[in-house]
C-alpha cells in the first residue's frame, strides 16, 4: 500500500467489485514505487516526455483585453497548447507509462468530450500499447472529431448504449471491461474521480499546470496570483490547476460548474439539467468513491446536463468535494447561455477558441466581483474550441447568443 | 447459525436471483413464488441502482425494466413484507442505495427496515471488506447476514480478510468479469474452491451458470451451492419483450403486450428445477468420489 492517505476527510475510498481490489492495490503499490520514488527513473522519462512529445512547459499568457475589461491582471496558463489541444495529455501520458513500468498490455479508457479518449490514443500510440475506449453514443454524435482522432491514432471507439449515453455510463462500461480483464489491461481513468489511488494520482499527474503556473506568475509578474480559476467537471483540471496552490492562504481558489439551463433536480424525470455537484449536490457513492453526487433522495444517480459534454457528470473528483467542505474552494456555477457568451468573448477579444469547458472558466469572470478577483487572477484555459465548432454553431443559433459572429456567409444557411 | 447457513445444511442450495419489479412488481412477485416453488432454497432479490457496475447486459436491462417501472427502496421494503415464500431472502443492492436510505446517516436505517420486512441477509458487490465496517456492524445489530464475494483474483490476506468478515454463506465469483449467463463451466471455479476449503462456511458459486449441467459440475466441483441468476432474468426479459418486435436491452415498455406471468412463472419454475437437480446430482456424485 502507498503511504497516500485514501480519503480526503470522508469522501475517496475504494467502492469497487472485489475482482478489482487487487489491481488496484497494484496499482497503489506501483504508484508509490514509480510515481512518488521516481523508481526506475519514471518521474524523469515522463517529464522528458511531456516536454518533447507534449510540447510542455505550456505558456501563463497575459490576456490584455480581458485584464483592461475587469480591471485585473488576467493571466491565462494555455493548456489548449499541450499536444492534442487539452490538459488531458498530462495525465494520460503518465497513466499509460505507469502502464507500461507495472507490464500492462492494454490500455482501456472512458471519454466523455473525447479529450481524455483522444489523449489516451495518442498516448497509447506514442507508447505501441493497445487502447480501447469506451464513448456514449450521444457524446460520439456530440463530438465526432475526436472519434475521428481516437481512430486515426489506432485506438478501438466502443459506443455505450445504456442510460443516457455520456460520460456516467462510459465510466461504468470501462469498469465493467476492467473487471473482466484486470490481469493484463490498466484502466487510465479520466479525472479525479474513481477509487483511491486514482484521485490521488490524476492529481499529480496534472499538478504539473499548477507548478508552471505558480512559477511562471512569480517571473512574470512576481510574488502570487490573488485568485485562480478553474471550469469542474470531474475537476483534473481544476485540481491540476489548484494543487500548488492549495497550501498559498493568500491565492483564492474558484471551481466554475457547468450551471446548465437550471441549477434545480427534477425528481420526476430523474434529470438535473446542470452538472454543478460541487455547487448542488449531496454526499453519496459512486464510481468507486464517496464524494459529492447529483441524486434523488433514495441515492439514483440522476442524469446530468450541460452543453458541454466534458463537464456533463453526475459525480466530482472526491478531493475537491473536500476542499470545498474545508471552504478551500469555492464553488460557483455559469450557465449554458453564459458559457457559450464566454466563448464567443474569449474568440473574439483574445483570438483564442475555448474548449466549451473552459468557456465557462472564462465566462465566470463577468460574474465574479473585483474582491473575488483581486488584482490578478490565474484563469486555467484547460483545452481548445475545435472540436466544440460544430455544436457551438448549433447552440448559438438556438439560443441567440447576443455576442455571437453572424454566421450566414454560407450561402443557403449552414445546412 | 442464521436461517442462511440452515439452508445449506440439507445439501447442496439452489440460489436463484431476480431484480425486483421487473418488468412490473406484479408479476415479478409471481416469479418469485414460482422460484420457490421450485426449489430454491435462498432467493436474491435486486434492488435496482442506477449504476450497477458489477453486472452484465442481462442484469442491466432487468435494472432499467424495474426502474422504468417506478422501482424505489421504500416500495422494494413493503413488497417484501408481503411476499410468503418458504426460502430465505437476501438483498442483493449497491451501497449508494444502502447509504442513503432513511433520516439517519449510514446504513442502519436501511438494515433496520430490512429486518422488520423479514430479510436475512446481503450482498453489495461495490462494497469491498474495505469500506463494510458500518453495514457489518448494523448487520451484526439486527442479527443480518452480510455475505462477500471472492473473486478469482482475490488471494493471501486479503482472502482471509475476507472471510472473517462474510457470513450466512459467501459468494463465490466463479470468473472474472460481470454477471451473464455462460455455456460453460469456468476453470477458475475448481481452484477457487479449493482456495476456500478450509473454511466451514458454505461456499455458494455465481456468474455464468445457466444450466442443470453446468449446476451439477459446479457442486461436483466442491459447491455448497449455485447462484443463477442472467439465465432467470432471460425467462423474464424474453416473457416481456414477447408480442413486441424489438427484443431491445431497455423494453420497459412492451411487457403488456408479452406472454401472460403465469406463463413466464411456469418456465422460471422449470428452469429452478432444473437446476436444482443439477446441483443434488452434484452433490451425489461428489460423495461417490469421496468414499
Amino acid at each position: 500500500m502507498s503511504d497516500a492517505p485514501s480519503k480526503f476527510g470522508e469522501y475517496g475510498g475504494q467502492y469497487v467489485p472485489e475482482a478489482l481490489m487487487p489491481a488496484i492495490e497494484e496499482l497503489d503499490d506501483a504508484y508509490q514505487r514509480y510515481v512518488v520514488e521516481n523508481e526506475d527513473g519514471f518521474v524523469d522519462e515522463f517529464r522528458e516526455r511531456l516536454r518533447d512529445f507534449g510540447g510542455r512547459p505550456t505558456p501563463l499568457q497575459r490576456a490584455d483585453r480581458l485584464s483592461e475589461r475587469y480591471g485585473t491582471d488576467v493571466l491565462l496558463k494555455r493548456e489548449d497548447l499541450l499536444h492534442g489541444g487539452a490538459h488531458k495529455l498530462n495525465n494520460a501520458l503518465g497513466q499509460v507509462l505507469l502502464a507500461k513500468y507495472m507490464g500492462k498490455e492494454r490500455i482501456v479508457a472512458e471519454t466523455g468530450a473525447g479529450q481524455h479518449g483522444t489523449a489516451t490514443a495518442m498516448a497509447a500510440a506514442h507508447l505501441d500499447m493497445p487502447c480501447e475506449i469506451y464513448m456514449g453514443e450521444r457524446d460520439i454524435n456530440r463530438q465526432r472529431p475526436n472519434v475521428f482522432r481516437m481512430r486515426l491514432n489506432g485506438a478501438e471507439v466502443n459506443p455505450v448504449s445504456t442510460g443516457r449515453g455520456t460520460l456516467k455510463e462510459a465510466i461504468s462500461e470501462t469498469m465493467r471491461d476492467w473487471a473482466t480483464t484486470v490481469e493484463t489491461t490498466h484502466y487510465v481513468i479520466g479525472s479525479v474521480v474513481g477509487p483511491h489511488p486514482f484521485p490521488t494520482m490524476v492529481r499529480e499527474f496534472q499538478s504539473v499546470i499548477s507548478e508552471e503556473a505558480r512559477r511562471q506568475f512569480d517571473e512574470q509578474v512576481g510574488g502570487l496570483p490573488d485568485s485562480v480559476v478553474a471550469c469542474a467537471g470531474g475537476g483534473s483540471n481544476t485540481m491540476g490547476a489548484f494543487a500548488e496552490f492549495v497550501s498559498d492562504d493568500s491565492v483564492d481558489l474558484y471551481a466554475v460548474e457547468a450551471g446548465g439551463s437550471s441549477l434545480g433536480v427534477d425528481e420526476e424525470t430523474g434529470v438535473a439539467p446542470n452538472s454543478a455537484s460541487l455547487s448542488t449536490g449531496t454526499e453519496g457513492v459512486l464510481h468507486g468513491a464517496r464524494t459529492k453526487l447529483l441524486q434523488d433522495r433514495d441515492g439514483q444517480i440522476v442524469e446530468s446536463h450541460s452543453v458541454s459534454s466534458g463537464l456533463d457528470y453526475a459525480g466530482v473528483g472526491p478531493e475537491l468535494a473536500y476542499l470545498v467542505d474545508e471552504g478551500r474552494v469555492t464553488p460557483v456555477t455559469v450557465d449554458d447561455d453564459a458559457a457559450l457568451e464566454g466563448f464567443h468573448r474569449l474568440s473574439q477579444t483574445e483570438g483564442i477558441i475555448p474548449a466549451l469547458e473552459t468557456a465557462h472558466a472564462v465566462a465566470w469572470l463577468e460574474d465574479a466581483t473585483p474582491e473575488q478577483l483581486g488584482d490578478s487572477v490565474v484563469v486555467c484555459v484547460s483545452g481548445r474550441g475545435d472540436k466544440d465548432l460544430e455544436s457551438v454553431v448549433e447552440e448559438t443559433e438556438n439560443r441567440e447568443v447576443p455576442n455571437a459572429p453572424d454566421m450566414d456567409v454560407f450561402s443557403g444557411g449552414m445546412r | 447459525m442464521s436461517r442462511l447457513d440452515e439452508a445449506f445444511a440439507d445439501g447442496p442450495a439452489f440460489v436463484p436471483y431476480l431484480a425486483l419489479g421487473d418488468p412490473d412488481l406484479e408479476s415479478s412477485l409471481e416469479y418469485i413464488r414460482a422460484l420457490d416453488r421450485g426449489g430454491a432454497d435462498v432467493i436474491e432479490l435486486g434492488l435496482p441502482f442506477s449504476e450497477p457496475i458489477a453486472e452484465g447486459p442481462t442484469i442491466q436491462s432487468a435494472v432499467v425494466r424495474s426502474l422504468s417501472g417506478g422501482m424505489t427502496p421504500t416500495k422494494f421494503f413493503d413488497a417484501v413484507e408481503t411476499l410468503d415464500v418458504d426460502a430465505p431472502l437476501v438483498c442483493m443492492t449497491y451501497y449508494n442505495l444502502v447509504y442513503q436510505f432513511g433520516d439517519e446517516e449510514g446504513p442502519r436505517p436501511f438494515v433496520e427496515r430490512a429486518a422488520e420486512v423479514g430479510i436475512e441477509g446481503f450482498v453489495v458487490p461495490d462494497l469491498p471488506a474495505e469500506e463494510a465496517g458500518p453495514l457489518r456492524e448494523a448487520c451484526d445489530e439486527f442479527g443480518l447476514d452480510l455475505i462477500f464475494i471472492v473473486a478469482p483474483t482475490t488471494r493471501g490476506e486479503r482472502l482471509e480478510r475476507i472471510m472473517e468478515r462474510t457470513s450466512g454463506y459467501v459468494y463465490v465469483q466463479a470468473r472474472l468479469g460481470v454477471t451473464g449467463a455462460r455455456a460453460d463451466v469456468s476453470d477458475q471455479t475448481g481452484a477457487s474452491l479449493d482456495r476456500l476449503s478450509r473454511w466451514d462456511i458454505p461456499k455458494a458459486v455465481g456468474f455464468g451458470i445457466s444450466s442443470g449441467e453446468q449446476a451439477r459440475e459446479v457442486v461436483s466441483a466442491g459447491a455448497d451451492g449455485i447462484i443463477v441468476g442472467s439465465a432467470l432474468v432471460d425467462i423474464v426479459a424474453e416473457g416481456a419483450s414477447a408480442g413486441s418486435q424489438t427484443g431491445s436491452g431497455d423494453v420497459a415498455e412492451g411487457h403488456e403486450n408479452g406472454d401472460p406471468p403465469a406463463v413466464v412463472a411456469d418456465r422460471l419454475e422449470t428452469l429452478a428445477r432444473e437446476l436444482k437437480e443439477g446441483a443434488v446430482a452434484g452433490a451425489t456424485r461428489a460423495q461417490s468420489e469421496r468414499t
